[in-house]
């Protein structure tokens, strides 16, 4: 049991008169988007009392969780209110869950990303649940005048059992709204948990599985206009002239006009990257119709000079950012790139004497890994829906960080925040790209200039081209060998464009006593940002694959291999900033080799490891392959992840899944490059995503039991699996891959892909 | 623009577009029928899948004037009460992560079932490599089609 001081989340505790002002809480959203059931109609009250910010409760017992977080998969939107259920000891059977929309003032941390969304609500959502919990036991212990600790809660019913005397929640609520706010709470002891660590089913499957509206894309109000836009066709490029009569006689079409997000004194903060801040808008009566004009636009581009903008720095300073002029062109990445591995890089880290070590080694091994740009294609493309009027703003589109774009729309609306309102959709996936929110400030000017409210819709060919990508990387790692096959040194040189993916603490830095760490980067004028994993997708691909290759060479089992090293950090690591924990890094290698008999693999399959830790999790990974009909196929793939106490089980092995699915997509298969400045893939006829047929035929992801706070799922499956994979097709073929995606070079190698 | 008489989910809808706007457009801005969501608009993503005539088609590239005659079946006509066989097992296996293109891969399993209760595995693939989910969903969609054979 723990007690935890209800001011540490405060914000979460205002109280229901404040919340009345808002009037959103009152909304029901569930009930427009879909017909409620018997059972549902039977249980919806008529009053409903506010406890806190996240949590209402009728007259009859119902509950109303606010699920905090925007929502683009990962299914926090069941997970977070369970911990807020468990606390509260509610029956998960009453529970009604409501998005919550964008209030600061209300909530901790309304981001989705880094996989931080239980980790970080883990203790603010407990807080705010035992606090309601503990002002329903104040209210029972004054109506009925006994001790408040003789009182029990059980499944949402309060029960003093010396009297005999029980309730349901519903009948205290009201009472209970009106009690101070506890100044301490009691946690449960987790061992107590009754709904957190069983599988809920997700809380919007009958809306998502029926079709209604949920999403950005699908809102419509009455006089609502459709936008489209236009943006230059290459990086280095920008808009010089355009001709509105081109398309202004087009069925449909109501204006053309061009929109530009920054004022040139913003100082732009981190979240701030937008691939193309001034573009041509056409606003139109239906998509379609806009669509159509977008193709018949005349316009004349240009190359933009070399450009510089202010940004935020840290603690009120500003510096400036420049962005380069040119038109760029993989082909001349990849020298590039080859020429920066060459040289000296930034020294991150070094223990001990690695130049002295290489030295004297007797073998030397020394591989370079290359990974692509990679575009986030999640299947709803960019879209937002705004309503600007003198005084007030409604915005309603999928993010994934509503408050890091809330700088930018306040100096591009010259209005004050409070009167702005962004509304949380769902969003049809994030990976990262909804936490640049541009689309906003974008669907925001466009209502402004018409003076009606609009939904701005990207085609699939503006979402591809316009990207926030996954930049392109470069990993080069040798490592020093005694006579007998002893490892000596280590070193990696790491770098990309326009970022290094270098993580100089991570494993193996901790476990071999010279190890050098060096960091390069290219800058450039493609906008890259968040992709699901930030160069762990990369790092951990290219690092497991040199560690299978350097394991081969020592005569080693990959699993004991690493494990040697891991049980080193541990028992006498070098340095003392490493990052991870060996013992639960050995953990997850140690479950993985139990639960696919690694020893044992099935007649016909090759098989590889991999192992990694980001966001605070530790996942390996085991894939499965073989060669069918000449075209390899993932037969399964056993995943074995610590994350400390899992929420919601199935919906994580779920979000597991997906990650791998992920990852070995775009292994096989992702890639974006450019052409002067321009990317050549814009749909899904030329940029390849795994398929149906492509997927694994099983996967098995199984949990370390843990009694640790849980730590980050969405991401951790990921980065670790490009590498399983390499390992795996490697013994399937005898080749090494070097460089992804690995399709390509498959085809060369004569097998179907 | 032109007047167009459409049977959709067993109710007569009258629209007035353009004879080449795509169904998905007319179904979403004109119907508000939004279950069926845009995802490429050529056809690649599976997205917009609708039944015609109980055929799965992707309706971003079949124009209204093409649909005049056939009998179009929606995710929201799918079943009365989201309890089609295909609906309940993919709720069953838990099955979406964003959601995004669930309309679309229910439409196209419903529509491999209708014609082919029994499917292997291959066929499964086979008839769902249209459709893409971006977050990975596919092992367990691929079970949800098997759950849903079995029970039909």
């Amino acid at each position: 049991m723990k007690t935890l001081d209800t001011k540490l989340n405060r914000r979460s505790f205002l109280k229901a008169s404040a919340l009345a002002g808002g009037g959103m809480m009152l909304s029901f959203s569930w009930l427009v988007g879909c017909k409620p059931t018997e059972e549902e109609i039977l249980t919806m009250p008529e009053e409903w009392f506010q406890l806190n910010s996240y949590i209402k409760i009728g007259e009859n017992g119902a509950v109303t969780l606010y699920s905090p977080n925007p929502e683009f998969g990962s299914n926090v939107k069941t997970s977070m209110p369970m911990i807020l259920a468990e606390e509260l000891d509610t029956d998960w059977k009453n529970v009604f869950v409501e998005q919550a929309d964008f209030y600061p003032e209300r909530y901790d941390r309304q981001f989705t990303g880094g996989s931080q969304g239980i980790r970080q609500g883990w203790t603010p959502l407990r807080t705010a649940g035992a606090a309601a919990r503990a002002m329903l036991v104040n209210a029972a212990a004054q109506s009925w005048n006994v001790p408040v600790s003789e009182i029990t809660t059980s499944a949402g019913h309060l029960e003093h059992k010396a009297s005999g005397k029980k309730a349901h929640f519903g009948e205290m609520a009201s009472l209970a709204a009106t009690l101070e706010i506890p100044e301490e709470v009691t946690l449960k002891d987790i061992s107590d948990f009754t709904i957190i660590g069983t599988s809920k089913k997700n809380v919007d499957a009958d809306k998502i599985l029926t079709g209604k509206p949920m999403f950005a894309l699908d809102h419509k109000v009455a006089g609502m206009k459709y936008a489209a836009v236009v943006h230059p066709p290459a990086f280095g490029m920008r808009l010089k002239s355009f001709d509105k009569s081109s398309v202004s006689g087009m069925s449909g079409i109501k204006d053309v006009f061009p929109v530009s997000i920054f004022k040139d004194d913003y100082a732009r903060h981190f979240f701030d990257t937008t691939t193309f801040p001034e573009l041509i808008a056409i606003v139109g009566d239906s998509t379609w119709e806009v669509m159509q004009a977008k193709k018949k636009l005349v316009a004349e581009w240009e190359e933009a000079p070399e450009t510089t903008f202010p940004m935020a720095g840290r603690g009120g300073s500003t510096i400036t950012s420049t962005v380069p002029a040119g038109l760029e062109n993989s082909t001349i990445h990849k020298q590039k790139m080859a020429e920066y591995i060459q040289k000296p890089g930034n020294v991150v880290r070094r223990d001990g004497d690695p130049e002295a070590a290489f030295a004297q080694a007797a073998k030397v091994l020394e591989r370079t890994y290359t990974a692509p740009f990679l575009a986030h294609n999640t299947m709803e493309p960019i879209n937002c829906f705004a309503d600007v009027k003198a005084d007030k703003v409604e915005i309603y589109g999928p993010t994934q960080a509503p408050e890091a774009i809330m700088g930018a729309l306040v100096q591009a609306l010259e209005m004050p925040q409070e009167n702005i309102q962004i509304n949380l959709a769902r969003m049809g996936g994030g990976f990262g790209r909804r936490a640049y929110s541009h689309h906003m400030v974008e669907a925001a000017l466009i209502s402004k200039k018409i003076q009606a409210p609009i939904k701005m819709v990207y085609t699939r060919e503006d979402d591809m081209s316009a990207g926030v990508y996954r930049p392109t990387y470069s990993a080069t790692y040798r490592a020093a060998l005694d006579e007998d096959n002893n490892l000596l040194a280590f070193h990696v040189k790491a770098g990309g464009i326009p970022e290094t993916p270098l993580h100089a603490n991570r494993f193996p830095a901790g476990a071999i006593d010279n190890y050098l760490a060096e960091a390069w980067e290219i800058p450039s004028n493609i906008t890259i940002g968040a992709f699901r994993a930030p160069r762990s997708n990369f790092i951990a691909g290219a690092e497991q694959s040199f560690l299978d290759e350097l394991a081969e060479e020592m005569g080693k089992d990959p699993i004991e291999f690493r494990l040697e090293l891991l049980k080193r950090a541990e028992t006498n690591p070098v340095g003392s900033r490493n990052d991870y924990d060996p013992k639960r890094y050995a953990g997850v290698l140690e479950l993985v080799r139990k639960n696919s008999d690694w020893n044992n693999p099935k007649s016909g399959v090759s098989r590889g490891v991999s192992a990694y830790f980001c966001h605070n999790s530790y996942v390996a990974e085991v894939v499965d392959t073989k060669i069918v009909d000449n075209q390899p196929l993932v037969e399964s793939v056993f995943a074995a992840v610590d994350c400390g106490i899992v929420v919601n089980p199935d919906a994580a092995r779920n979000m597991g899944e997906g990650a791998i699915v992920d990852g070995i997509g775009n292994a096989f298969y992702g890639e974006m490059s450019f052409e002067n400045g321009a990317p050549t893939k814009r749909n899904f006829d030329k940029y390849r995503m795994i398929r149906h047929e492509e997927s694994p035929k099983n996967i098995k992801v199984d949990f370390v039991e843990s009694d640790v706070d849980p730590t980050g799922l969405g991401e951790p499956l990921f980065p670790p699996v490009f590498a399983a994979l390499a390992n795996s097709l490697y013994k399937a073929t005898g080749k090494r891959y070097y460089d992804q995606p690995f399709a390509p070079q498959l085809e060369m190698e004569n097998l179907r892909m | 623009m032109a007047q167009f008489n459409l049977n959709i989910n067993g109710k007569s809808r009258q629209v007035d577009v353009d004879p080449n706007t795509p169904m998905l457009w007319v179904l979403r801005d004109h119907l508000d029928l939004v279950g069926t969501k845009f995802g490429c608009g050529i056809a690649q993503c599976g997205a917009c899948t609708i039944h015609l005539d109980g055929n799965a088609v992707r309706s971003c590239q079949l124009p209204v004037s093409a649909a005049q005659d056939a009998k179009i079946t929606t995710i929201e006509g799918l079943s009365e009460n989201g309890d089609h066989p295909v609906q309940q097992a993919w709720k069953e296996h838990d099955v979406p992560q964003c959601g995004y293109c669930q309309a679309g891969q229910i439409m196209s399993a419903a529509a491999l079932l209708e014609s082919n209760p029994k499917p292997s595995d291959e066929q499964i693939e086979n008839a769902m490599n249209g459709n893409i989910c971006r977050c990975g969903t596919y092992v367990r969609i691929k079970a949800a089609v098997k759950t849903a054979s079995q029970k039909l």
